[in-house]
């Protein structure tokens, strides 16, 4: 192995490929067949970056060369970097020798795109299979769709791989046009339908007969960019919901857009990345999907963005305070969860517990109830409570005052530049 | 108030429960350690570990608990953190005097206390899981060095098992001086004897070839996927607490 040279292009294809903001491993069931190696159930990070993310699999692009030229990304076609190509045998055994170590749970493999979909995508089907069936590899595996793909090696690639996605970039079919004149929005929506459909054939054969193979046992997810183009927080949330309602996606990615690149298009370069307002479309998506609110509670056409200062929960309650308080010794579970500091682990646990007495303050601080906060929406078991009639924004005002928000500083900046 | 003085073991634990009820009584203190005759406490009790006693007392708490409180239990006590003796003591009482299952009742300090340790020590195994790093050897098999904060070993048998099914490898707690080894079939507990202050500084020399090519690719991975603009010390070392780094190839 020629050492200086892998490790050159792993550089560069680790670099290009980091933008993907994606790093799950879970959701996949796929057990150690046969004494092999690996298993992909629990998705661990192994590791974390020093900008705090989660690094879970060996990431990596198969090649940057590409024949499009997206406006946002760094392996356009147009922009003048350094190019890279691995072999497939040199993604196998980087993956299997990391994996052994313990560094990582699996690969993520994309791809820029090199002659046409078909050829770029059977050759990261091919890594895939080999891993899977020569080195009887049970780790995670995570494939990028390449839009326009065939249907065959879609289904191939759904036999070897626990997820796939395409990644959408742009929240909107129009942001898609401008920044992304080669993409078309059929191309990357007709894969998504392909492999929902096959996905729930594979799951009703499972049922069936055990021995049916899996299929993208960890489903599909995609990515937009967030801030390249000028979309609101409700566009952007309600096709999320549109995606995960049409097309099962487990997950939908925010990833604030890095500016990388000097295009009229787009931010200037020394845009800094929206990160407060990734991480609220972050914690709305989780509402959405864990605290089973409707997304037009979140945002709507009168409430098209989201605070920047509250999380979107707060924000909700406050603009809801008709709804409060709640008696957290009687309100269903559902009620509880929409609680200002109360989380799904700890709304849990105050049903378990309130079954063998009424729960006071002291215990639901134990319990892990965030009291600061939810002490204006919640009674229980005490004569305290708060009996001042406050609106909703003096609650907001107090909350913000006793909090040490870890993004004021950020909000500022970011307010600075308007 | 009586002091029980008991040996440390997940069956003194049980005998001195049994103890308790057998000698009726009300409030007490757990210690660990020897018993030393005459010295420190006025009421004292030794317990003298019994296997039928502390079977009996299993066997009621098996009816009280569910199995999984059962093993929660037996986890917490085995991670040795210190100072909680008297909790989980505290937490089989209560489990014992109770008529229902009590092990979701939150609202009460033992219950609570004991969800609590085993947070912390699920925490660490995960940690153990994530932050292992294994190093390949001349003879083909793979060496991690680990120092967790609790003792979470045996906890960590069926994960590096199920996953690492087709090699040898072994995991070692440098501060707690024992290891697992899994030889492809099974796995034992073995303790080394490292010449010298208890650190395997033969292990870099028995490296297998390309170890070093991968340990220097893993680090030059590590550092291309940070993203300078996003830089987040805080937030890193809330999840990579400094004590684990010197474990941690990227990190070294
Ligand atoms: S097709 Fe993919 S790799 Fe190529 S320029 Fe567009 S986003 Fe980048």
């Amino acid at each position: 192995m020629d050492a200086d040279r892998i490790t050159e292009k792993l550089n560069i294809l680790a670099d290009a490929a980091k933008y993907d903001v994606s790093c799950a491993s879970s959701g996949s069931k796929r057990k150690n067949e046969n004494k092999g190696l690996g298993n992909a159930s629990n998705g661990i990070c192994h590791s974390y970056t020093e900008d705090g993310r989660c690094v879970s699999l060996l990431k990596i692009l198969l090649t940057n060369h590409c024949i499009f030229d997206c406006a946002y990304c760094v392996s356009r076609k147009s922009n003048d970097i350094q190019r890279a190509a691995f072999t497939v045998q040199e993604v196998v055994d980087l993956t299997i020798n990391f994996y052994r170590r313990n560094y990582i749970e699996g690969l993520f493999l994309s791809s820029g795109i090199f002659k046409d979909a078909d050829f770029t995508m059977e050759r990261l089907v091919r890594v895939a299979k080999k891993l899977r069936l020569e080195h009887n590899f049970n780790g995670y595996i995570h494939l990028k769709s390449i839009p326009g793909a065939s249907d065959e090696l879609m289904n191939e690639a759904g036999l070897y791989a626990d997820r796939l996605s395409v990644n959408l970039e742009m929240p909107t079919e129009a942001g898609l046009k401008l920044l992304a004149p080669d993409k078309s929005h059929q191309d990357m929506i007709k894969p998504m339908g392909y492999l929902k459909n096959a996905i729930i054939q594979h799951t009703e054969e499972k049922k069936l007969f055990k021995k049916a193979p899996m299929f993208a046992p960890a489903g599909q997810s995609t990515q937009v960019i967030i801030g390249a183009t000028p979309e609101d927080d409700n566009q952007i949330l309600h096709s999320a919901n549109y995606f995960y309602k049409n097309f099962k996606l487990r997950r939908v990615y925010y990833s604030g857009y890095v500016p990388v690149l000097e295009d009229s298009r787009l931010p200037a370069l020394n845009t800094s990345v929206p990160m407060v307002r990734e991480n609220r479309l972050y914690q709305a998506d989780w509402l959405m999907r864990n605290y089973g609110f409707h997304v037009s509670e979140i945002v709507n056409n009168s409430q098209p963005h989201l605070d920047l200062d509250i999380d979107p929960k707060l924000s909700w309650a406050i603009r809801n305070m008709h709804e409060f308080p709640v008696d957290v010794n009687r309100a269903d579970l559902k009620m509880i969860l929409r609680v200002p500091g109360i989380g799904v682990l700890s709304a849990q646990k105050i049903v378990s517990a309130r079954k063998f007495g009424k729960l006071n303050w002291d215990q639901l601080k134990k319990i892990g109830v965030s009291v600061n906060r939810a002490r204006y929406f919640i009674t229980c078991h005490s004569k305290e409570f708060e009996r001042r009639d406050l609106t909703g924004n003096a609650i907001k005002q107090f909350i913000l005052a006793t909090s040490h928000s870890k993004y004021i500083k950020n909000v500022q900046t970011q307010l600075n530049l308007f | 108030m009586t002091n029980l003085i008991y040996d440390g073991t997940f069956e003194g634990l049980l005998t001195a429960v049994f103890d308790v009820y057998a000698h009726k009584l009300g409030i007490v203190k757990l210690h660990q350690g020897e018993y030393i005759d005459g010295a420190l406490f006025d009421k004292k009790l030794q317990v003298i570990t019994d296997e039928t006693r502390a079977n009996r007392v299993l066997k009621t708490l098996k009816v009280k608990l569910s199995s999984m409180g059962v093993q929660r239990l037996y986890a917490a006590h085995l991670a040795e953190i210190p100072g909680e003796d008297n909790n989980l003591l505290g937490f089989i009482r209560y489990a014992i005097d109770s008529d229902e299952n009590i092990e979701e009742d939150y609202g009460n300090k033992y219950v609570m206390r004991v969800s609590e340790m085993v947070c912390k020590i699920r925490r660490e195994r995960h940690r153990m899981e994530a932050f292992i790093r294994f190093q390949k050897l001349q003879d083909g098999s793979f060496y991690a060095g680990i120092e967790p904060d609790f003792n979470v070993l045996p906890l960590l048998i069926r994960h590096f098992k199920n996953r690492y099914a087709d090699m040898k490898w072994m995991i070692y707690d440098l501060r707690r001086k024992y290891g697992i080894y899994y030889d492809l079939h099974d796995t034992e507990f073995i303790i080394l004897d490292f010449a010298n202050n208890g650190r395997p500084a033969d292990v870099v020399a028995a490296y297998t070839e390309d170890e070093g090519i991968y340990q220097h690719l893993w680090k030059n991975y590590f550092n291309s996927v940070n993203i300078a603009s996003r830089k987040n010390t805080k937030l890193h070392v809330r999840h990579i607490p400094k004590r684990y780094w010197k474990h941690l190839t990227e990190k070294i």
